[in-house]
This record gives structure tokens, C-alpha cells and sequence, in this order.
């Protein structure tokens, strides 16, 4: 039972935060979503009702088609790119090597540096060349003797999103790292102690034991990455430029909005992408607390 | 537990137990208010006016010979206004795609510069004439004289209804080809004056194990679009694609279209992953033949420690010949300017002798004035400056003077769709459907 | 509280090590650019060493940045430690001192990580203009709230994973609802706190979008002028990368003295104590 004064304190503690919120994103998004049902179109505000219109031509865009499509494969790849790397990651530096500082801040260093160059430094390495202008990455891979991993990075049809997400892992997978092993700290040295006298193998330990506890946290790295690959915008910039075939949400929105001046599409383009995070997110959530509550 | 990590969790408490107290009086402003009253100094307001005034000047100018040039046309009117207090807000970003956005943002919130930066054309009157943004500066132009000196071809494309709306700074030409001479020499090429001889000299380079054309990101793409429609076309019916008077859909744009999906064929194949940079440096490298890029281009090989004529050569764009496509950069006044006195005074320098004679040699463009002086420039800017006076003048899609920013960018996205597809008569329906829908085609 | 290192986890630094290669391969690149001439930079080059090893670009780079360096101090690290402190708090109140509605509040609070900042550009700068709040504080409050969803999420999940046990022993001896937070809670937190400080300091540090519509010339931070280094037509790709370097040096700093905090057995000693 929560004491009177504690009953008020909590709401207390949070209110501000609530508030803060409900403008900055509330009341925010209500604009957006006013903006994606006008004609605004040209730098001047104009609100002119225009029913969902905005929302049925993005529904027969071609260009939105391809969007939606490189999102899914970018997301698919670089969250579970990154999770997958940074538990790796955080389970080996959790073993107490010497020299755990210096991988770990190595590792955590690429999200240090800004996308402009790292995108650039990208785009160097998976240059797709041939023959004798062969550079970056294929150029190392041939001189290696392992010609079979050559391959033409984010130039390749469909799939290209995929090699923008290989640059994006390696910017993030390290901040996954550090989330797990943070997560690995807290998990009580007793637990691991009783197991280990009961008998259970290092891979039995974490199977059974470290990964069950360390669901919070995947929710959190889940949730987290999620949110950066639906918004993912000044990599693929910096890799690509603007073009169709690595295009994304957030780089039409901005296209549309800020050079074409269709502020009422662009806002619609945000609003669609937060309904397919709430369709996603929230159902999860919900479940989540329901596990937790029940335990 | 240590002492430093006793120091921080005390920090962390204090700071946390404050904001509950705060939390009360839901003053969501007061937690970020406190800490940030004893940094604030150094973020008091720049634009008070001092008694001379201020001008704030919003480019993208922030980079290279284009700031440095800045910087010197600063420097001429810090020398003419020395009470004027010259507040330079350029912002940087791929041909001003972060400027555009952070400046349309500052003026639907009601906070705009004095002056700022804009393409010259349509760019300029499709978004901020219309948006009743900017002022007139007829009187300006008068007082100035400067119609004496601008040519006449430039004033009708930065008029609208007899109002001329800004001060342009420079000139620059989109439709070059820049060329290897030795590459060009050892497989008995010459440079091509039209699109079938261009043809005939690419498919001998391609022969050879030569890339002919080298081709960089879609933007590029949009710029080497809009000279092969340049090409094809001729300037007059490529004039009227912008006024309604040539037919999106005719043969004759179909024509250009098939022409242009044939120069593709002659692309280096990585070119969605090259920087325009990267793509002009294989011509200089002697990798390539060919590259279609504005003459910015040039300032890029100089840097590079190339020499003209020999390391790189330069014609019109094949079937261009006589014709100027160009851009210009232009300065306007703010509807609701801080400081209009100031803000004039500043586009008294930028349109004049002094000031653009001290700017373009930096920054690697021409005048939009006729009276510069020749001696100022290099070899390849002086033979610019011979064809702007001479040739025939049409403007630049890519670049902001023909095509509103709403109908560029429906044309931007259906190159993107056909550079996917290939579809040339999707392309073209793509094409007229984005007349119609943000052009002057009904 | 040191593990002790077995001989038998030796073969790890093999994985290690490959893994610390596929890091720094990027990296090697961007600092021998960082250290060649304009007219060094070409593709067909990019893996050789420098002709020289000159400072200049550094020292161009720097003198570009230097200026925006307080700016970027001045605004990250209050943004930084009061969404930390704010997300801690709400999630120890989440987590632990659920009221009604709380399970609502928590995606209600979750939402906002979601919104893509360029759609809401427009009523985020008149709200400020409308509040008078410009520069600097304007824009440290704006990473404060925008960083509330993600540090709320992080700490919550981190103290719903904490056994219930832990505070009921406390509330025992009569700690009140702040008292178990700061006795309990505060100490084995640290972990979050350096997790969470990371994030935020990296997020707030490296933006762009916020800092170029918040601020004006004479307050734009690090990134602005970062980016303004790049011209619009021609870029110096190896000025850019020796700017990029030094504008990071702050921030992996910060990850070199919190990951001293990444200590083992907080939690164990406390639950002992």
C-alpha cells in the first residue's frame, strides 16, 4: 500500500515530464496531423481542408512503395544486426579480460564521430568499382585472396538498403554493447554462482539464465534501435545522396517538405510512420507489462 | 563506494531532488531556465541593434572559396558601412538543402534574416515572391544603375509583373562538358558538337576499355538530364518547357528522353556512389572521357593542381553550342526585414563592381555584372565571360531558375523512378503529369 | 570486485581482436585522410598513408571549431544530466510506485521517441519564440524533453528488472518514497546513469537539425559549424575528417571516464549491506 504522502509524491515526480511531453509531442503531432489533412503547399501556411487526400496519393506513390519496402529491410538488418553484435560484445568483455576499458571504448567510438564523414568514409569503403578503379573494401577483400565477398555494397538492386544498414551497426551495435553489458552488471554474481554449483554450463548459464533476465533490457535496445532506423536520414545522405533506390520515409518527408514545399504530404509522410509505430509498439508494451505484472 | 563516483551520484541527487521541488509549479521551463541562466551570456541575443544597425546575411556560403569569397565581399562592405555590424548566418548543407529548410522554418515562424541567399529564377519567385516574402527592389536597381550594367536576358528571370526581386551576385554555367585532352587525343576523339557525334566518340572510348561518361549521385543526373534536353531540343523549345509553349509530351521531348537514356549507357557503373567530386576527378585522372557538371567544376580541378587545357579541356554540352545555361546566385530584401537601411546597404554591395569583382575570382564564377574586369579572372572564367556576353541565355532546371521548387522536385522524383525502371514512356507521362500539377501546363 | 581472469578465456581476445579490426577499419581511413593534402584525396588512394604527416588540417579544422566549443559544453551537459535525472525518476516511479494510469503513462511518455523531428520544426520555433526562449536554453530544453521518452524507457526497464524484495526491506525501516530511491536505488543505478548519460551526451552533442533552427551564429554549437566547414559545391574531405576527429575527442572522453562506472557487484554489495 502506497502511504498518502508517497500517493501524491510519485504523480508529483512525474508531471512535469507528462507536460513537457504533451506539448512537445502532443500537441505537436495534433498539428502535424491538422497539416497532412490541408492543401498547404508553398511557404506560407494554408490550411484548407483536403480530407485524407494526402494519404491516398502517398498510397499509390510509387516512390512511397520503395520507401516502405528499404524500411523494412533496413530495420530487419540493422536491429538485429545490432542486438545480436552488441550481446556478443557485451557478453565477452563481461568475462573480466584485461584490457576491457580500451575494447570497450573502442567499440563505442564509431557512435562518437558524426554521420557526415562517417557516411562519407562508407561510401569510400563499399565503392562497387571494378578492374583497375576497384577501391575500398572489394580492394581489400581482393588483395586478401577473398574475392567471393567482392560485391557491389548499397548498388545492388532491393537489397542495397542492406549494406547502409552495415554502416549503421557499426555505428550502433556498440552503444547495444554497452546497454547488455550494463544490464550483465546487474544481474547478481549469487545467480550465476548457484548455477554454476548445480552444474550448468557457461552456455547453459546464459541460455537459461542471463538472457530470461536481460529481457527488459532487449526491449529497451529493441525500442531504442527501432526508433533510429525509422528515422534514419543523414547516413544514407551521406552515403547516397538523395536517389530512388536507397530511398526512405524521413528522406521523402524531408524532399517534399523542405525542397518541394508539399508541406501537407510531408506532414502526412510523419504521421504515417507514427501509426505503423503505434501498431508495432504498443500491442508489445502492453504485453510486457501484463508478463511483469503477473510476476 | 570512491570518492569521484560519491561526487557524481551527489551531483545526480541534487540535480534530481531540485526537479522534484520544481515539479510542483509544472514550470516545465524552470529546470532547463536555472542551469542555463549562468551559461546564457554567451548566447545574448546578436541581432540587438547596435547604432549603426546590424544586417544579418543567411547563405550557404559556409565553405571553401565560396566563404572565402564571402568574406572578402564582407570585407567591402564592412569598408563602405563600418557602423553596420555584418552578422554572417550562413548555414551548409549539399547546394543549400539544410539552409532552405532552416530558413523556411525562420520565416513561417515569423523570424527572418534581412537578407538571404536564393537561386535566381523561379526558385526565388515560385516560393518567395509568392509567398509575399520578399520586397521589390526596383528603386534599388535605378538608384544603382545597375540596369545598365546586369544583361537584359537575366532581369525578365528575377522580375515577376515588372518587380525585380533580387541582386544577383554571380554567374554560373551548367552546361559544359569537361573532357581529358590526352584520353580524348589517344583514341582519335574529338569533341563532339552534337548528341550523334557524341554517340560515335563514346562508343569508340567505350571500345577502348575507357569510360566514356563519368557520373555521379541522382543529382548529377537531374544536371546531365537537363542538358540533353538542352541538346536535343535547342533552346528555344527547351524555353518552352518551362512556359507551357513546348509539349511535355511530344515526340520531339520523347526524342530527348531516348537520347538521354542512351548517354546513361555510357556511365561508369558505380556512379550512385560517387560525390559529384569524385565523379569530375575521374576525368582528371584520365579514368574518363567525359563529365557533364557546372562550371564550379573547374574551381574543383584548379584545387586538384590541374592545369586548363592540358589536364582538362571544356565545350558546351553537345548540341548547346552558342547557348549559355546558367545559374546565379542572388541576394533579396525580407518583407519584415530587422533592419531594411542595413539590409540595403548590403545589397548595394552585392551588386556592385567592387563587391562582385572582389567575390567571383574566390569563388570561381563570373559577374552577373558585364563590367568586371577580364584581368581579375583565369582562362576558363574569361572565356565564360566572353559566351555570357555573346551566346544565347536559358536557364538551369537543377539549379533554380526555370522550374519552381515544387515542380522540380516532382521531376526530381521521376527521374528517380525512370533511372530505377528505365521506362521512357513512364517517364514522360511522369513528366507531364508534374507540369500539370506544379508547372504552367493545364 | 574484480572477476578473476581464467587462462582458459584467453582465446576470447581472438574474436576481440578480429572485431576490433572490422572498427577501426573505417577509422583508419578517416584519420590518415584526415592528415593528406586536397589533392591526395582519390578513391584509388584511399588506403595509403599520407605523404607527410602535417598537422595543418587539424589546425585549420580546429581553429574552424574552437569558437563553437563552449556553445556545445554550455548546452550539452545540463541537457544531458537533467533528462538523466528525469528519466531516472520517472522510472523509478513506473517501475515501482505505480499509480493508476501509470501503465498507460509509460507508451504515453515512450510515444514521443517516435516523432520525426523534421515534421515538427515549425511549431517547435514558434513555441520557443512564443515562450521567449532562445539560444542556447532553448535548445538544451528541447534535448531535455525530446530525451525524456528514451532515459524514461532505459531506467524503467533497468528497475523493473530489480526485485521487489530490495525496497520492501528498506520501506521496513522506514525510508520513505525518496528515501528508498536515494538509500536503494540511486547507488546501484549507475550503471543506467552511464548508459543513459551516454546516449543523451552523444545524441545532444552530435545534433544538428535542433541546433541549426534553435540557434543563431553567435550560439551554434559544435555540429553547426562542423558542418559549415563543408562548402556547398567543393568539399575538403580531409579538413572534414580532421574536424570530425577533434569534434568527437569530447565525447569519447566521456565514454573513457563513465565506463570506469561499468563496475561489477553494485548490486550484490548493496544487497548484502
Amino acid at each position: 500500500m502506497l502511504r498518502d504522502k508517497d500517493r501524491f509524491l510519485n504523480i508529483l515526480l512525474i508531471s512535469p515530464s507528462i507536460l513537457a511531453v504533451f506539448i512537445f509531442v502532443y500537441v505537436f503531432i495534433g498539428w502535424s496531423v491538422r497539416v497532412s489533412l490541408s492543401k498547404w503547399k508553398g511557404l506560407n501556411p494554408d490550411y484548407t481542408w483536403n480530407g485524407i487526400q494526402n494519404y491516398l496519393e502517398l498510397f499509390a506513390d510509387p516512390r512511397f512503395h520503395v520507401d516502405i519496402r528499404n524500411t523494412l529491410i533496413f530495420t530487419g538488418v540493422f536491429v538485429f544486426g545490432s542486438i545480436f553484435l552488441g550481446f556478443i560484445l557485451a557478453v565477452m568483455l563481461d568475462q573480466g579480460l584485461k584490457g576491457e576499458g580500451f575494447f570497450r571504448s573502442l567499440f563505442l567510438f564509431p557512435m562518437a564521430i558524426s554521420y557526415i564523414v562517417t557516411g562519407v568514409v562508407w561510401r569510400w569503403l563499399m565503392n562497387p568499382a571494378t578492374g583497375s578503379r576497384t577501391s575500398g573494401l572489394n580492394l581489400l577483400f581482393t588483395n586478401l585472396g577473398l574475392d567471393s565477398l567482392v560485391n557491389a555494397w548499397h548498388t545492388t538492386p532491393t537489397w542495397g538498403i542492406a549494406a547502409i544498414a552495415l554502416a549503421a551497426i557499426w555505428q550502433m551495435s556498440g552503444y547495444t554493447m554497452v546497454l547488455y553489458l550494463a544490464g550483465l552488471r546487474a544481474i547478481p554474481q549469487e545467480l550465476k554462482e548457484a548455477a554454476q554449483i548445480d552444474g550448468a554450463s557457461r552456455l547453459q548459464i546464459y541460455r537459461y539464465i542471463m538472457i530470461p533476465l536481460l529481457s527488459p533490457v532487449t526491449l529497451s535496445a529493441l525500442i531504442i534501435l527501432g526508433h533510429m532506423s525509422l528515422k534514419v536520414f543523414d547516413l544514407i545522405i551521406a552515403i547516397a545522396g538523395k536517389q530512388l533506390p536507397l530511398d526512405v520515409p524521413a528522406i521523402y518527408m524531408w524532399q517534399i517538405t523542405f525542397d518541394g514545399l508539399f508541406y501537407g504530404k510531408g506532414a502526412a509522410i510523419g504521421i504515417l510512420l507514427l501509426i505503423s509505430v503505434a501498431v508495432l509498439i504498443i500491442p508489445y508494451i502492453r504485453h510486457t507489462l501484463k508478463t511483469e505484472a503477473q510476476q | 563506494m570512491n570518492k569521484k563516483l560519491f561526487a557524481l551520484l551527489s551531483i545526480l541527487v541534487i540535480a534530481s531532488m531540485s526537479l522534484a521541488a520544481c515539479g510542483g509549479g509544472a514550470a516545465t521551463e524552470a529546470p532547463v531556465a536555472a542551469p542555463a541562466a549562468t551559461e546564457a551570456p554567451a548566447a545574448a541575443e546578436a541581432s540587438v541593434a547596435s547604432m549603426g544597425g546590424a544586417v544579418e546575411v543567411f547563405s550557404w556560403w559556409t565553405g571553401g572559396g565560396e566563404a572565402a569569397g564571402l568574406e572578402a565581399m564582407q570585407g567591402v562592405f564592412a569598408a563602405a558601412n563600418p557602423d553596420i555590424e555584418f552578422i554572417n548566418a550562413a548555414v551548409a548543407g549539399g547546394a543549400g538543402t539544410n539552409a532552405r529548410a532552416v530558413l523556411a522554418t525562420r520565416l513561417q515562424a515569423g523570424d527572418p534574416p534581412d537578407s538571404w541567399q536564393g537561386h535566381a529564377g523561379q526558385e526565388l519567385i515560385g516560393t518567395y515572391v509568392a509567398g509575399g516574402q520578399i520586397e521589390p527592389l526596383n528603386d534599388l536597381y535605378e538608384a544603382e544603375g545597375w540596369l545598365a550594367v546586369m544583361p537584359e536576358t537575366l532581369i525578365p528571370l528575377i522580375s515577376q509583373d515588372g518587380n525585380i526581386f533580387s541582386v544577383p551576385v554571380n554567374i554560373h554555367r551548367a552546361n559544359v562538358l569537361w573532357y581529358n585532352p590526352a584520353v580524348l587525343e589517344a583514341n582519335g576523339v574529338e569533341v563532339p558538337a552534337s548528341m550523334e557525334e557524341w554517340f560515335a566518340a563514346m562508343d569508340t572510348l567505350k571500345a577502348a576499355g575507357v569510360i566514356p561518361l563519368a557520373l555521379g549521385e541522382q543529382w548529377t543526373k537531374l544536371h546531365l538530364f537537363e542538358t540533353v534536353l538542352l541538346g536535343t531540343l535547342g533552346a528555344d523549345a527547351y524555353n518552352g518547357l518551362w512556359d507551357g509553349s513546348t509539349d511535355w509530351g511530344s515526340p520531339e521531348v520523347k526524342t530527348a528522353l531516348e537520347n538521354y537514356a542512351k548517354v546513361l549507357t555510357y556511365a561508369n557503373s558505380d556512379s550512385a556512389s560517387l560525390s559529384w567530386q569524385d565523379a569530375a576527378q575521374l576525368v582528371v585522372n584520365g579514368d574518363a572521357a567525359f563529365n557533364v557538371m557546372g562550371d564550379w567544376a573547374e574551381g574543383y580541378f584548379r584545387e586538384l593542381g590541374k592545369a586548363p587545357k592540358t589536364d582538362y579541356g571544356w565545350a558546351a554540352t553537345p548540341g548547346s553550342n552558342g547557348v549559355f545555361q546558367f545559374l546565379s546566385d542572388s541576394f533579396v530584401l525580407a518583407v519584415g526585414a530587422p533592419d531594411p537601411e542595413a539590409a540595403t546597404a548590403w545589397l548595394t554591395i552585392a551588386g556592385s563592381k567592387e563587391g562582385q569583382e572582389a567575390f567571383n575570382p574566390i569563388k570561381g564564377s563570373i559577374c552577373a555584372r558585364t563590367d568586371c574586369d577580364k584581368a581579375l579572372f583565369g582562362e576558363y572564367l574569361q572565356s565564360a565571360m566572353d559566351d555570357w556576353s555573346s551566346n544565347v541565355v536559358v536557364g538551369s532546371l537543377t539549379h533554380g531558375v526555370v522550374a519552381n521548387d515544387s515542380w522540380k522536385t516532382e521531376i526530381d522524383t521521376a527521374l528517380g523512378l525512370f533511372l530505377a525502371n528505365n521506362a521512357v514512356d513512364g517517364f514522360q507521362s511522369a513528366l507531364v503529369a508534374a507540369c500539370a500539377s506544379s508547372g504552367p501546363c493545364k | 570486485m574484480k572477476v578473476k581472469l581464467r587462462l582458459g578465456d584467453s582465446w576470447l581476445y581472438i574474436p576481440l581482436i578480429a572485431m576490433a579490426i572490422f572498427y577501426l577499419l573505417p577509422m583508419y581511413v578517416i584519420i590518415i585522410t584526415g592528415f593528406k593534402g586536397f589533392e591526395e584525396i582519390d578513391l584509388k588512394t584511399m588506403w595509403d598513408l599520407p605523404k607527410g604527416i602535417a598537422f595543418d588540417n587539424y589546425i585549420e579544422a580546429f581553429s574552424k571549431l574552437s569558437p563553437s566549443l563552449w556553445n556545445s559544453f554550455a548546452m550539452v551537459i545540463p541537457a544531458s544530466l537533467i533528462s538523466s535525472a528525469l528519466g531516472s525518476l520517472n522510472g523509478y516511479v513506473l517501475a515501482k510506485w505505480k499509480f493508476r494510469g501509470a501503465d498507460a503513462i509509460f507508451p504515453f511518455i515512450l510515444f514521443g521517441m517516435f516523432i520525426p523531428y523534421q515534421s515538427i520544426m515549425i511549431p517547435l520555433v514558434q513555441f520557443m519564440r512564443g515562450a521567449g526562449i532562445s539560444g542556447l536554453p532553448g535548445l538544451a530544453l528541447a534535448h531535455v524533453i525530446y530525451g525524456i521518452p528514451i532515459t524514461t524507457l532505459t531506467f524503467r526497464n533497468y528497475y523493473a528488472s530489480l526485485p521487489q524484495e530490495l525496497l520492501e526491506a528498506a520501506k521496513m525501516d522506514g525510508a520513505d518514497m525518496l528515501g528508498v530511491y536515494r538509500l536503494i536505488l540511486l547507488p546501484i543505478s549507475l550503471p543506467s546513469f552511464v548508459v543513459v548519460l551516454i546516449w543523451q551526451f552523444t545524441s545532444a552533442w552530435n545534433d544538428f537539425l535542433f541546433a541549426v533552427i534553435l540557434t543563431g551564429n553567435k550560439d551554434w554549437p559544435i555540429t553547426v559549424a562542423l558542418n559549415n566547414m563543408a562548402g556547398s559545391q567543393i568539399i575538403s574531405w580531409n579538413v572534414q575528417m580532421a574536424g570530425s576527429l577533434l569534434a568527437a575527442l569530447p565525447t569519447l572522453l566521456v565514454y573513457i571516464f563513465l565506463g570506469r562506472y561499468f563496475l561489477r557487484g553494485l548490486l550484490a554489495g548493496s544487497l548484502k549491506g
